[in-house]
């Protein structure tokens, strides 16, 4: 089981591997030599100001995009990324959107129903299974994307800000959830967010970037035990430590 | 831990009842009669401001009959006239042709929508197209096709349709949420693939928007077509109008006039309109509470 345990133990291949990593969009620079690495199963979490690449940073891991300079390595099976909208397919229902994902995976049709039906069981949402994204909230939204993002049998998880659009109860109960999906799969997750409180309350470790271009700047551990709370002093102070280490990279932007 | 999880589970169905709100209790008689009695309403009014300049005298009623005559009349030609044949004959020609266009219509939308090549050379004389009356076709269409004036306006209602057809094809395309794209790429869907799941359906509701407006410019079009080419002394709605006309038969001219209205409406409301309105909803693109 993944716990907040070292990074990377001696030996062991990292998931992710990322080395004096560039990306230039024309004139623009959007990372500038980011080197991270990622061990498998564990819960990385990406903290920035805007500008700072982070979703650069996912579709480069994902494979959506190349690097400028430098080198990406993604050792597990099947990356998959999940963003802030839910991107469901309104023209599905709930099982409608998994199975889609399923039938891409080539699972074969009679298994689909019911593997789609455990999944969104999974996340909690049996009864839901004929309801279109339209007719559900957002938070139901983002566990159906999540659904289907599991239905891909992912080692790897890229989540873009995916709670960012939800209000702060909603959030605090899919952050449980998430938690207790990623204890159970051994997913090794990478999550982006602009919230630091949140990615302390998540993370094994947090890496904090800068902004424009985006370079790592900090990485920081998180030991606090699980489950954590989002409320929790534990959380609160480092996240108040990590603010301030970022509001001083924001202030840099000023004085230029 | 099993009592955490157990409280999780009813925080998250708490929060799922409370966002989703109760579902409004209408019965479908409700909803259809909600529908209808506007529509009623409205049809009385204009019958009855026929009724109001008839009896105004401001022209003779063998020039201008009202409402109960041109009804009786239609009832008396549909029962024993060959109204029904000429119904008939036009709503065969429209259907036809219209399928032609449809055809024509979705080869060429998708062809646009895929080639860059093709989009950028023909893209807006497609809708070039749409802005030239069906009727200014009709001259050149007489010229090239001496030998069938069925053929003439045929390829007069194609002009007019397959635009609406493949433009609604090219704008539902090109109105792709770009997320649902990048959607389908996460989830391994490329190629053909990504067409048949992501593509092809995210651009239906706006598909179905030009099959609606394809089949207006379709059934003008014919109705020009048929006023202006009497093809072989066919009895149709377009030419019994000119005939009706020649034999200063106003009851019979409105009483066909009333058919070509309802056809009109019928398709474009009910089959069209209907059509458009289930992958609208489907789609959660029109709000369920006051739709």
């Amino acid at each position: 089981m993944p716990s907040a345990s070292s990074p990377t133990p001696a030996g062991a291949e990292p998931a992710i591997s990322l080395r004096n990593v560039s990306k230039w969009f024309g004139p623009v620079q959007a990372l500038d030599d980011v080197g991270i690495d990622v061990a498998r199963g564990e819960f990385l979490c990406l903290i920035g100001a805007s500008g700072c690449g982070k979703s650069t940073l996912l579709n480069l891991v994902a494979g959506l995009d190349r690097p400028t300079a430098g080198s990406v390595t993604v050792t597990v099976e099947r990356p998959t990324l999940l963003f802030q909208e839910a991107a469901l397919f309104p023209w599905l229902t709930a099982r409608g959107n998994v199975e889609v994902a399923l039938k891409l995976r080539k699972v074969p049709r009679r298994q689909r129903r019911a593997e789609a039906e455990r999944l969104l069981a999974t996340v909690r949402l049996q009864g839901f299974e004929h309801r279109r994204p339209h007719e559900l909230s957002g938070g139901m939204r983002q566990r159906v994307a999540l659904a289907r993002a599991l239905a891909q049998q992912p080692q790897l998880l890229l989540m873009d800000e995916p709670f960012g659009a939800l209000d702060a109860m909603t959030r605090d109960v899919l952050h449980d959830e998430l938690e207790r999906l990623w204890q159970e799969t051994g997913l090794t997750v990478v999550f982006v967010t602009h919230n630091v409180r949140e990615a302390v309350r998540l993370g094994d470790r947090v890496a904090l970037l800068s902004s424009r271009p985006g370079r790592v700047v900090q990485e920081q551990r998180v030991d606090i035990a699980r489950p954590r709370r989002i409320e929790s002093h534990d959380v609160a102070d480092l996240a108040a430590t990590l603010t301030d280490r970022l509001r001083e990279e924001v202030r840099r932007h000023g004085d230029r | 831990m099993a009592t955490d999880e157990l409280s999780l589970a009813r925080l998250e169905s708490g929060l799922d009842a409370l966002e989703l709100g109760e579902p409004r209790p209408t019965t479908r008689g409700a909803r259809i009669w909600a529908a209808t009695w506007p529509k009623l309403v409205a049809i009385g009014i204009v019958l009855l401001v026929w009724q109001v300049v008839v009896w105004s005298g401001w022209r003779p009623t063998y020039v201008f009959p009202g409402p109960a005559p041109t009804f009786s009349r239609l009832w008396r030609d549909l029962l024993h006239g060959t109204l029904l044949d000429a119904m008939l004959v036009t709503m065969r020609r429209a259907f036809g042709d219209f399928a032609v266009a449809l055809v024509i219509g979705v080869v060429l939308g998708v062809a646009v929508a895929r080639s860059r090549v093709l989009r950028s050379g023909i893209g807006s004389m497609v809708t070039g197209l749409q802005t030239m009356p069906s009727i200014a076709w009709f001259p050149l269409a007489l010229l090239l096709f001496q030998s069938s004036s069925e053929r003439a306006v045929l390829f007069v209602v194609v002009l007019g349709a397959a635009p609406s057809v493949a433009n609604g094809i090219v704008g539902g395309v090109d109105h792709i949420p770009p997320i649902l794209l990048r959607a389908g790429k996460v989830l391994g869907a490329r190629g053909f693939a990504s067409l048949r799941h992501v593509v092809l359906p995210a651009a239906l509701p706006s598909f179905v928007s030009g099959l609606k407006q394809g089949w207006a410019f379709a059934w003008r079009s014919l109705l020009a077509g048929e006023l202006l080419v009497t093809i072989g002394h066919v009895n149709s709605l377009g030419s019994r109008l000119n005939f009706a006309r020649e034999q200063a038969d106003a009851e019979g001219l409105l009483a066909t006039m009333v058919v070509i209205f309802v056809i009109g409406v019928v398709a474009d409301a009910l089959i069209f309109g209907r059509l458009e309105l289930v992958v609208r909803r489907r789609y959660g693109l029109v709000d369920t509470a006051s739709a």
